[in-house]
């Protein structure tokens, strides 16, 4: 079984972001690997480790597929160094700028002329949160949309998965054939840490880096534009006062006056 | 006249308040036709739900397939829908599965897409919080029709009474759209109270409950409010992850967020900086989130809180 897991490098969700001319600032703050990917990661390795594992020569693969700039191969290091065989880094300075449905234009043909049976991905970036790229990928392959997943189980020999999907509309149990697009939520698993013997086998493993035409989609340019963005007005702090035994009653004359209950 | 299609929103075949609040957005851009995606034989019962918003016509498609294949179906239906009515504007209910139908729907009209939406202009320019909430974004979709999710609870619906007439519409729903199948769904435990990113008020509690949420879940049923956790909450297992406000959590954006033992790291605050009224209680004075807060109360939120809830009750009696 050939898995790929979809990540992306964000900016670190500690750190605060701002926008440079309409686009979000990634050079001026910290990098990591999109932490909801690194439950996508690990799931691909509790399957295959599940099934006879992805050693070298084993029966199963795990591809690391992102897109981003050259930088974001540090991003793909972590991954690889939890136990990815191998990585693709596509990377195109038409590519800047690109918007979600680019983006899954991009990661879907890499996909399909891969030979994957399976891709994972986590339900959302942490800078964007569109939430989309799963659904997406899923349409544009033609293939099983398996997302927001709490629970994950695949049997190679059938070719066949099932998943429970947890949102704020209720839980589903659903089943298909691969092969099949699957998002897995936060929590799902405990993701591990990179071993190190994991961090120096990953230094050894490829990213292959690859550019538009090498991927063999056209570039296009984002079909949404952002017209303006400014910082709103910083919250300022409203009445604060100190409990000397009456902090709840105060709080609910606050609540009263503001016509809040 | 433009038409603007909306995809009526529904929890347990009832149309949520989040149909009129898609429908008056959409009114500002054209008529708004309201699609019913229904399985077979319920359509006119839950069209007839609908009845609430600035809606010109109601359109209702009757399909097993959207309970059996889900987010794939429905989007395959409403992407033919907009296209036989040559609408001008999609707008559908940012949450996960409305989110996930936009994405499809656009891949099928070729079309841009925008989501998270907080308000849409009469000139298809959409708002949009970002960064948690410190940043305001105005955009617009320029190929396509666009399509726009927009956030529940953040405009104020127009609940005028709507008698919109009502057609039925087939569409035929592609293979490629019936690849998962839906074998068994569990309705949200919902435990008498709202739904997180729904609810108008929203009580959280963090590291200062020691685990304890009595005071918090009390001050919450009194207030009809949807019970939150930080993330140190949820992770400390006290209270599911599916209740987590912050980054990686929820997005919740109420009338009144009131936030109990929760020191308010930038993780939290990303998910809850854009609340109308945010009330504060913890003990610690140089917990970040004072700064941001209209009323703060520092002190032992086992103290407050009961004493609060008391004073709440009285007050409405």
């Amino acid at each position: 079984m050939k898995i790929a897991v979809c990540v992306k490098q964000v900016p670190d969700s500690w750190a605060e972001k701002k926008m440079i001319d309409s686009r979000l600032d990634r050079e001026g703050v910290d990098a990591v690997l999109n932490d909801l990917d690194e439950y996508a990661v690990e799931e691909a390795l509790r399957i295959v480790e599940a099934h006879g594992g992805n050693d070298e020569g084993g029966p199963h693969t795990i591809t690391i597929i992102t897109m981003g700039p050259e930088r974001a191969s540090e991003a793909v290091r972590k991954a690889l160094s939890m136990g990815a065989n191998d990585a693709i880094l596509i990377s195109d300075s038409a590519l800047a700028g690109s918007d979600a449905l680019a983006t899954s234009a991009v990661l879907a043909k890499t996909i399909a002329d891969g030979g994957f049976d399976l891709v994972i991905c986590g339900t959302e970036s942490t800078d964007a949160r569109m939430s989309v790229i799963p659904a997406m990928l899923s349409a544009r392959l033609g293939w099983a949309q398996m997302t927001f997943a709490s629970k994950v189980e695949v049997d190679p020999g059938s070719a066949t998965i099932s998943i429970t999907r947890v949102t704020e509309a209720g839980v589903d149990h659903i089943k298909a054939s691969l092969p099949a697009v699957v998002s897995v939520v936060e929590k799902i698993n405990e993701p591990r840490y990179p071993s190190f013997k994991g961090i120096m086998a990953a230094k050894k493993k490829t990213i292959e880096t690859r550019d538009l035409a090498t991927v063999g989609v056209s570039p296009v340019s984002a079909w949404s534009e952002v017209k303006d963005a400014a910082l709103r007005p910083a919250r300022s702090a409203g009445v604060i006062v100190t409990d000397s035994g009456d902090g709840g009653s105060a709080l609910a004359t606050f609540l009263a006056e503001k016509k809040l209950i | 006249m433009s038409t603007v299609i909306i995809l009526a929103d529904f929890q347990g075949g009832v149309a949520t308040k989040t149909t009129a609040e898609l429908a008056t957005v959409g009114a500002r851009m054209g008529d708004v036709c309201a699609v019913v995606l229904a399985p077979v034989g319920q359509g006119a019962a839950m069209a007839a739900t609908v009845k609430q918003g600035p809606i010109a016509s109601i359109a209702i498609v009757e399909a097993n397939d959207f309970v059996e294949h889900g987010v794939a179906a429905v989007a395959d239906a409403l992407a033919q829908v907009a296209q036989s009515k040559s609408a001008d504007a999609i707008v559908i209910a940012s949450h996960a599965f409305g989110k996930e139908v936009a994405a499809r729907v656009a891949i099928a009209l070729e079309s841009g897409i925008i989501t998270d939406a907080v308000d849409v202009a009469s000139d298809k320019v959409a708002t949009q919080l970002v960064f948690g909430g410190s940043t305001t974004v105005h955009s617009m979709v320029t190929h396509g029709i666009p399509v726009i999710t927009l956030r529940p609870n953040s405009v104020e619906a127009d609940l005028s009474a709507s008698s919109a007439a009502t057609e039925n519409v087939s569409v035929t729903i592609s293979d490629s759209s019936k690849k998962s199948l839906i074998t068994s769904t569990e309705p949200p435990v919902k435990g008498g109270r709202p739904e997180l990113t729904e609810a108008s008020i929203v009580v959280s509690g963090g590291r200062g409950t020691n685990g304890d949420f009595a005071a918090v879940e009390g001050f919450a049923d009194l207030l009809g409010a949807a019970v939150g956790a930080s993330r140190a909450a949820t992770d400390a297992g006290w209270y599911p992850h599916s209740h987590q406000v912050g980054q990686t959590g929820k997005t919740v954006s109420p009338q009144l967020y009131v936030a109990c033992g929760i020191s308010g790291a930038i993780q939290h605050r990303a998910g809850m900086q854009t609340s109308k009224t945010i009330v504060v209680v913890n003990k610690d004075p140089e917990a970040p989130l004072f700064e941001i807060c209209d009323f703060g109360v520092v002190g032992d939120l086992f103290a407050v809180l009961p004493q609060a809830t008391t004073a709440v009750a009285a007050a409405k009696a």
